[in-house]
């Protein structure tokens, strides 16, 4: 299977590969996926919490070719959202950004899910009510 | 300098020698004839031809020419063997042991004779992806009539004790059929001193064509026959009907040839070259060789690299040609079913490579491999969660997954 110019520039130069503060209070972190099914995405967010913008994000994937260039693209995609916007991003994007074909698409997937997870822990931390995840299962 | 891609997927298909289309050529145009034609020279140089190649294979597994019969490759052969042996001999059983290990070919043919009415006994393989013998003297049973353990397996290059299981079969009464695919032109192979009935094997694994392959079927000590899967003709004594593929065969005949001339030198060179590749990844953190090291082909190694994707590997090193036993080359989304069935964690089945070395393998493809290797299986644990837990100390088994 070949893949696309834009997974093979997100996994030969990949963004914001890296680990933030677990422990700080404006940090969330997502760890979403399971080894023995070959896809592991850590997803780390650092906010401003006065004006609820993601400051800065890294990310570590265990997986295939797709799966580290959706996190890296969704990485890049919420650097400078609010956490509210980040919210928004839907994996079908993710999926037709990257011309994932269907047998991938559990990448975006993952994607998403890691993005809201880490979400998730940042407003855990703050005190909020963690929102209802729809892929969760 | 190396010339690039490298081609380290010999078990998958392999190169053909120019010797062998050198040898096939003339049979495309000028001598195109029919083999069976019997009463024009066109048919005649066509048979001369074929019985020519026929001889130059059976001499490579030490069989008769006559017991060779053609077909397409070595999925036809085992199809033929299986399918064939449960029809033939239907009057004395219906009872079919083989591994959980075997090739799809013999897996999916178990399959479709067990929804046929056959009885299925897919025996495990212990953790060097050995099969033990005591399990297959428990399994044989009254109705047993045949035994299909592969010689050498496709993914992890282990041998099976074929001369044990052969000489167990005899004492019972049962065919023993074993694909060889991955054996024969590779390692030394004697039907006559390894007691084998039927054998498939096919041209492509050695350096010959795609397209045609051969299932030997004894013909003493016993007579062996199956039921033909493909009617009409009644060519290869009535077991495998259709004009024969001449130019195929010739080339099969040239690859066998070349094989037994060169299978000596060659097995020791490759392993030599393996042992080198091998040990190198080995000195990696956390890589470890699946199968059996000691009884194994000459020329293949597969390694699991912890905390690596299979997959995502492949990418990191493009200008190698290899495969995977990762969910995520499959259409199926599952692991190796090989892998996982030597015991291995679904997790080490997604992290493992296999590397066929071949005749064209040279030293400095090795150590191209090595040194790209390494640099990939790097790069990745660099961006793997999992490797940077592990360096924490974190028990993987112990962490709630959320599993999709």
């Amino acid at each position: 299977m070949a893949y696309s110019d834009k997974v093979l520039d997100h996994y030969n130069n990949p963004r914001n590969v890296g680990v933030l503060d677990k422990s700080a209070k404006n940090v969330g972190t997502g760890l979403v996926g399971a080894p023995e099914c070959g896809d592991v995405m850590r997803l780390q967010i650092e906010v401003d919490e006065k004006t609820g913008e993601i400051t800065e994000a890294k990310f570590k994937t265990f997986g295939c070719g797709s799966a580290i260039a959706s996190s890296s693209l969704a990485t890049e995609w919420i650097k400078g959202k609010t956490v509210d916007d980040a919210l928004k991003i839907d994996n079908m994007e993710i999926v037709e950004e990257l011309s994932l074909p269907p047998v991938k698409i559990h990448c975006s997937v993952l994607a998403e899910d890691a993005i809201k997870s880490a979400i998730n822990d940042y407003r855990k931390k703050q005190g909020l009510e963690p929102i209802h995840l729809e892929n969760e299962h | 300098m190396v010339k690039l891609p490298i081609y380290l997927d010999n078990n998958s298909t392999t190169p053909m020698d120019p010797r062998v289309l050198d040898a096939m050529m003339p049979y495309f145009t000028q001598n195109f004839g029919n083999a069976a034609s019997r009463n024009h020279p066109f048919g005649w140089k066509a048979e001369e031809a074929v019985d020519y190649a026929r001889e130059q294979i059976a001499q490579l597994i030490g069989a008769n020419e006559k017991e060779i019969i053609f077909t397409s490759g070595a999925t036809e052969s085992n199809n033929l063997a299986i399918k064939g042996v449960l029809e033939m001999y239907a009057r004395k059983g219906n009872h079919i042991i083989t591994t959980n290990t075997e090739h799809k070919a013999v897996l999916d043919a178990c399959k479709h004779a067990e929804k046929m009415g056959a009885e299925l006994t897919y025996l495990e393989v212990e953790e060097n992806g050995i099969l033990d013998l005591q399990k297959l003297q428990e399994a044989i049973k009254q109705n047993t009539v045949l035994i299909s353990v592969m010689w050498a397996n496709n993914e992890i290059g282990v041998i099976q004790p074929v001369q044990e299981i052969s000489r167990m079969a005899k004492e019972r009464g049962v065919l023993f059929h074993t694909d060889a695919t991955q054996a024969v032109g590779k390692i030394p192979v004697n039907v006559i001193e390894d007691g084998i009935d039927l054998m498939s094997f096919t041209a492509h694994k050695m350096y010959g064509p795609k397209g045609i392959g051969a299932l030997y079927v004894r013909r003493k000590n016993p007579r062996v026959k199956v039921s033909a899967q493909i009617d009409g003709g009644g060519h290869e004594r009535g077991m495998r009907s259709g004009t024969l593929n001449v130019t195929g065969i010739v080339g099969f005949g040239a690859a066998c040839k070349l094989c037994r001339e060169e299978m000596n030198e060659e097995s020791k060179r490759l392993a030599k070259l393996r042992d080198k590749l091998e040990n190198a990844l080995l000195a990696l953190e956390e890589s470890y060789v699946n199968g059996s090291k000691e009884n194994r082909l000459p020329h293949c190694t597969n390694v699991s690299f912890k905390f690596v994707e299979g997959e995502g590997l492949m990418m990191a090193m493009h200008n190698l040609a290899v495969s995977s036993g990762s969910a995520c080359t499959s259409a199926s989304l599952e692991p190796s079913y090989v892998l996982k069935n030597l015991g291995l964690d679904d997790e080490l089945a997604h992290s493992s490579i296999r590397f066929g070395l071949g005749r064209y393998t040279s030293e400095a493809e090795i150590d191209y491999a090595i040194e790209h290797v390494t640099q990939a299986v790097n790069k990745l644990r660099d961006m793997s969660p999992l490797w940077e837990m592990h360096k924490e100390g974190i028990d993987l088994q112990k962490v709630d997954w959320q599993e999709h």
